[in-house]
């Protein structure tokens, strides 16, 4: 299968002398729906600005749909549709006159352009709001506006950086089923997310980027199976004084007095009910506390800056 | 892309320029009007029934041609600079950037756009013009060519200012400091006959000297100047900028990390 998106020893180095991207390997699957996630300034923004064209690279090759963006750069633009995360579009200009206007740059005349707009403009809710001017929406229907004007072209990959953003949840949901319904059309979907449910709900092949590198780049699946250690938190019906002994379970009181469980893979749950029911201690209710893949992506965070900090002690 | 797909993004980028300048009339198009119909009623009518004659016409017939000149540069600089820089403050020329549209289609459209506003107001001058004096025209090509391509070349310097601006100020400088002075200084107002040896040489380095004497050629007959080295001077200034601002759209200068 052709991969969508092939990045090999990407290195961005801005003038001030950041070494924002440190020789990045990433290829993305056609037809996949991945997601790059990074704590802020890890190199995401970075990356995706290269591959659509924002930023200048260093050096590096990057093919979009096999089109390497240095000799084909035409063609590789092409197949991509951006919706970057901040807003970008005239303020002043009426919603259908930007998507119509954005499909003029790729060469599809206007009257094509109309009735593709129209699709995109309904299928997102917007197509009410056609003649108002961009200044008088909302912030989700800007969000909204941004992927219709993406997808106007009907590119073969579409990358969202942050899509969601400030997005109430409700709104966010109906977005993520719509993302969904364009992957399954045949859409490869790369996505950067602070949301680490929505990547979690949404994709299926994930990298993880910080300080300008991959610190992996796997599937979801495989990904959640290195998952070692979860932390549960229960609400008691009596408020606990002290965090109880569970055996070999670490438990400890957060700050409101619930109770906080670390569960090790291979452990059983029903051991710690087990163990405060013979304490007399009864749950009214339990939820994690971060969902699986933020543990594993906070602790490849952390194990990186540990990594970090050591070298550069050892380099002084 | 393809040429038809080139001449789509090229025509879109131009209607959005016309849409832009058209929707906001009362800044665009009004001024340039109001302006230089008190310059006619103050310099042409008032004070240029004093002066007498110049270059062997009324003072009215022979400030006209600059005057037109005067605003077909001025908006078509304008237009490009407050345009590009409007879209690259607000981030909207990364629509362009992440799009196939080559860059020499992009500086295409910019300039012809330039040139619609610059052109629609030297039009509208002109039908003002006539309103205090009779306009005969000497040869129209000539007079033609030189107005196309000085619209052209003032849409590319405004097209280079924007590229270089990151505030606002960056874009009024270019304007008010050298524009307005060449202009003023260029012979609208006068004949460099009038000026002692040593200036009229210092006018000649003046490329707006040849711009203004160009099109008074056209239209009067007259020039302080050779009417084809006005032409030559303008295509040559046009060759030198075009490649400065596709040089600089091709290394993404301000507009690309």
């Amino acid at each position: 299968m052709t991969n969508a998106l092939e990045i090999e020893g990407l290195t961005k180095i801005y003038g001030d002398g950041f070494e924002a991207l440190k020789g990045i390997d990433l290829h993305v699957a056609e037809g996949d729906f991945f997601a790059l996630l990074g704590p802020n300034g890890a190199g995401k923004s970075t990356t995706l600005g290269i591959v659509c064209s924002l930023v200048n690279k260093t050096a590096g090759k990057v093919r979009v749909f096999g089109s390497d963006i240095d000799t084909h750069l035409s063609d590789a633009k092409l197949n991509l549709g951006v919706v970057p995360q901040e807003f970008n579009f005239n303020q002043f200009e009426k919603v259908f006159d930007i998507v119509t206007t954005q499909a003029g740059y790729y060469g599809i005349p206007l009257k094509q352009a109309s009735v593709s707009a129209e699709k995109y403009l309904k299928k997102l809710g917007l197509w009410d709001k056609r003649n108002t001017p961009a200044r008088m929406l909302s912030g989700g229907m800007k969000r909204r506006l941004m992927i219709a004007r993406a997808l106007v072209h009907e590119p073969k990959l579409l990358i969202l950086d942050e899509p969601t953003a400030g997005v109430d949840i409700e709104l966010r949901r109906s977005m993520w089923i719509f993302l969904e319904e364009m992957n399954r059309q045949g859409t490869t979907i790369i996505l950067t997310t602070h949301y680490l449910e929505e990547a979690e709900a949404l994709c299926r092949n994930i990298a993880i980027i910080d300080h300008g590198k991959i610190l992996k780049h796997t599937s979801k699946k495989a990904l959640l199976q290195q998952l070692s250690l979860e932390t549960f938190v229960l609400d008691t019906e009596v408020p606990l004084d002290a965090a109880p002994e569970l055996g070999d379970f670490h438990t400890r009181l957060d700050g409101e007095g619930a109770l906080e469980v670390e569960v090790q893979k291979g452990q059983g749950l029903n051991q710690v009910f087990v163990q405060l029911d013979q304490l007399g201690i009864k749950v009214i209710s339990m939820r994690t506390k971060a969902n699986r893949l933020e543990e594993l992506f906070i602790r490849m965070v952390e194990e990186n800056a540990v990594d970090s900090s050591k070298s550069v002690e050892g380099a002084a | 892309m393809t040429p038809h797909a080139m001449f789509t993004a090229f025509s879109t980028i131009v209607i959005r320029e016309v849409r832009r300048f058209t929707r906001i009339w009362p800044q665009t198009l009004l001024p340039p009007a109001v302006t230089m119909t008190l310059y006619f009623i103050i310099f042409g009518n008032l004070i240029g029934s004093r002066i007498g004659q110049m270059g062997g016409f009324d003072y009215m017939s022979f400030i006209v041609p600059g005057l037109i000149m005067m605003a077909v540069i001025t908006s078509s600089y304008a237009n490009v600079v407050s345009s590009f820089f409007s879209m690259k403050f607000q981030r909207s020329i990364e629509e362009l950037l992440v799009s196939p549209v080559p860059n020499w289609v992009i500086l295409t459209g910019y300039v012809v756009g330039g040139m619609a506003r610059g052109l629609g107001i030297g039009l509208i001058v002109t039908l003002v013009s006539l309103a205090f004096t009779q306009l005969s025209i000497h040869n129209l090509p000539m007079m033609i060519l030189t107005v196309f391509l000085t619209s052209a070349l003032f849409a590319l310097g405004g097209f280079i200012n924007a590229m270089l601006a990151t505030k606002f100020d960056d874009i009024s400088i270019v304007p008010t400091f050298i524009l307005t002075p060449l202009t003023y200084l260029g012979g609208v107002f006068y004949s460099i006959d009038l000026l002692p040896g040593f200036w009229q040489g210092v006018s000649m380095i003046n490329p707006i000297l040849y711009m203004v004497n160009g099109f008074r050629y056209g239209i009067l007959g007259v020039s302080d100047v050779n009417p084809f080295i006005s032409l030559g001077m303008i295509l040559f200034f046009i060759t030198v900028l075009a490649v400065i601002a596709l040089k600089m759209l091709e290394r993404g200068k301000g507009i690309r990390h």
